[in-house]
């Protein structure tokens, strides 16, 4: 577990858990000209490294601009920024962003160049040879889910939103930087394709592991995305620094409280995934299976149907002995019944799964792996005693700093 | 998104709402030649114009006045003299207006924009014949102050469309690549100017349209061009040759607004 210093007055975010630190605000400070409140006012702050870190808030508080002077878009008025412990507050700001891969709301493609030109932006100011170059290209275009032959030659206004907020992401990414400053990414994306783009994110960020400063003003992003989140008050002061699970159990003050308002313990089902609960068994059976062999694994559960899956062990559908008795009807298994939706995978958060739960059928989410292939379900029983499980720990925490009055800190 | 967090000299967004009320961009709609009968229709038009006046010209019996200003020699010279006036005047009108253009759109240059473009505001208003008298009383007579009158009344509009053409790139796309690390001089030439390129080049045809019209006007100060042929007509009274100067005048201005037309699309980056 994590500390949280910021409590104790002073405008700082440590993290105190000997993790390796990634980026170090020190003293860091803001002051516009002709305003006489300072934008960002003495921050001083760690990010781990290989964290998403999340600065989140309200309009206005300084979070963007935070941001922006870690790579010196906007010149801090005072106070340190170290990279891997190097002082990067004087170097060449120009060099400084080839290394930080950058994502902002509006995308920013450039409309005259393709989508490989766009992406080959950072890698030719590096004087990569074309060669590399291409082939980057392509496997970053592979990596965002998009296919590099059909998408390469084509120009941003030639693709939907989500596919050009891939780009976006491909872009920052080209030349492989540790650190990636994201702006209210997924932002101005339809909702749908939001969850999704957010979704195969942390997949990706499974893999690549990079040290990313994620800002957005919507707490329950903040919850979903955050390994860690800062949540900021006017002039970036840290309200609270700490996981998603430790803010939402013990939020700082009134002004967190506020801010992850209602709903706190419906939120935490977002912090769950599927792969941390245990999973059920449901009766399944393979696709070429006979109705008499399907109607005796239905009748050996306590289930009111099967679920067919085919050769890959993927899952096709519902059938319950409903649709087994008409036995006038010759088809397969695999065409019979309902089909098999509310598909998730381990990654999924229980509120996500809870969400696809209430619209299936028989009130089950089934778990499928990587490839597609099942590997049990989770009901309404396994969401429960996650809660369960959540509300003890919740208690267990509360009875602890009750018997240490110094809080964990 | 922390609205108070951007100070207000720092974007050349804020800038564009102050000087697009001033300086209205040429947004009028002209011909764009599209498809192969897109860009045939021009030259057709204007050869069957230049075979009618030839043919027509052929039918008339002309007298030796007539001959001594509408021969082959004198036209051939009044049109290279028409030709080096718009084109030479038209350069000069980029090398000013450009690089102008590019300085007063730079954020930090914010204050000087709008007095800078009283100035060149002051050339359009002025008539041109104005120009030249004034340029021929205090000056000199002949090429070059025909030039300079040119010059000063045709900057405004490729100032302003330069200016009007960098200011209205997607500041989102000027971010996103000042975030990539992109330098300030790379960002100008590889992201502002090629994004202003198709509004720039409206502005430099409006520019060589006024021109190659306002030559005309250059015989009035020994400047030549097409203008000698009418007016050597008026001088005389013969219809037939003021006729065939206005003509031709025409069908140079259109030729020159067809090629401007051509370079418009070429120029234009793909992907916009």
């Amino acid at each position: 577990m994590t500390h949280n210093d910021s409590s104790t007055g002073g405008n700082v975010g440590t993290i105190g858990d000997g993790k390796k630190i990634k980026i170090r605000l020190e003293s860091l400070a803001k002051r516009f000209p002709g305003q006489t409140e300072p934008a960002v006012d003495d921050l001083t702050l760690e990010i781990p490294e290989g964290e998403i870190v999340i600065f989140v808030g309200p309009s206005g508080c300084g979070k963007t601009t935070t941001m922006k002077l870690i790579n010196r878009l906007i010149e801090p008025s005072s106070g340190r920024i170290f990279l891997d412990d190097e002082d990067v507050t004087n170097v060449d700001p120009d060099h400084l962003r080839r290394r930080i891969g950058y994502v902002i709301q509006q995308i920013g493609l450039f409309p005259h160049m393709t989508i490989a030109e766009n992406i080959a932006t950072v890698p030719k100011m590096l004087k990569w040879d074309s060669k590399r170059i291409s082939s980057r290209v392509e496997e970053l275009l592979e990596t965002v889910g998009m296919d590099a032959g059909r998408y390469r030659n084509r120009y941003p206004k030639e693709l939907s939103g989500g596919q050009r907020q891939r780009v976006g992401v491909a872009r920052a990414m080209s030349a492989d930087p540790d650190v990636m400053l994201m702006d209210e990414p997924f932002g101005a994306i339809d909702p749908i394709t939001r969850d999704r783009l957010q979704n195969e994110f942390l997949r990706l960020q499974e893999e690549i592991k990079k040290t990313i400063i994620f800002v957005t003003h919507d707490i329950d992003e903040a919850i979903k995305m955050g390994d860690r989140i800062a949540i900021l008050r006017e002039q970036s002061h840290i309200a609270q620094y700490d996981t998603p699970e430790r803010i939402l159990v013990g939020p700082a003050d009134d002004f967190v409280a506020d801010f992850i308002g209602r709903g706190a313990s419906l939120k935490r089902l977002g912090l769950s995934r599927v792969r941390d609960v245990e999973l059920h068994e449901w009766p399944t059976v393979a696709d070429g299976t006979s109705r008499d062999d399907a109607r005796r694994v239905l009748q050996q559960s306590d289930k009111g149907c099967v679920l067919v899956l085919d050769g890959q062990h993927r899952p096709r559908r519902w059938v319950s002995a409903e649709h087994l008795g008409r036995t006038d009807d010759q088809r397969s298994l695999s065409e019979i019944g309902l089909p098999a939706d509310a598909v998730v995978e381990p990654h999924a958060t229980l509120s996500d799964t809870l969400n696809e739960m209430l619209t299936s059928r028989y009130a089950t989410a089934i778990v499928v792996d990587a490839d597609g292939a099942y590997t049990g379900v989770v009901d309404i029983e396994t969401i429960n005693e996650s809660v369960r499980g959540m509300r003890e720990a919740e208690r267990g925490r509360l009875r602890g700093e009750l018997a240490d009055p110094e809080g964990p800190g | 998104m922390s609205a108070p967090s951007m100070p207000p000299t720092e974007t050349a967004e804020e800038l564009a709402p102050a000087v697009g009320g001033r300086i209205a961009v040429e947004a009028t709609p002209r011909f764009r030649p599209r498809g192969i009968v897109g860009y045939l229709f021009m030259p057709v038009v204007l050869a069957t114009a230049l075979l009618a006046l030839y043919l027509w010209i052929q039918g008339q019996e002309l007298g030796s006045t007539e001959m001594r200003l509408i021969n082959a020699e004198n036209i051939r010279t009044s049109l290279v003299r028409h030709l080096q006036l718009t084109v030479i005047s038209t350069v000069l009108v980029l090398l000013i207006a450009i690089p102008v253009g590019i300085i007063l759109t730079r954020p930090l240059l914010g204050r000087i924009t709008q007095p800078a473009i009283a100035v060149f505001n002051i050339g359009q208003a002025l008539p041109t014949i104005g120009i030249l008298a004034l340029f021929a009383i205090v000056w000199d007579i002949g090429f070059w102050p025909v030039i300079a009158a040119l010059v000063a009344y045709t900057v405004l509009p490729v100032l302003r469309n330069t200016m009007v053409g960098l200011q209205q790139v997607d500041p989102s796309v000027i971010e996103s690549a000042r975030g990539m690390g992109m330098t300030r001089r790379a960002v100008l030439l590889r992201i502002e100017l090629p994004l202003a390129v198709p509004i720039l080049m409206a502005g430099v045809r409006t520019a060589l349209v006024i021109n190659v019209a306002t030559v005309t006007l250059a015989t009035f100060v020994a400047g030549g061009g097409l203008g000698d042929i009418i007016s050597g007509g008026f001088s005389t009274g013969r219809d037939t040759v003021i006729i065939v100067g206005a003509v031709l005048t025409a069908v140079t201005a259109l030729t020159v607004d067809y090629l401007a037309g051509i370079a418009e699309n070429v120029l234009r980056p793909k992907g916009l």
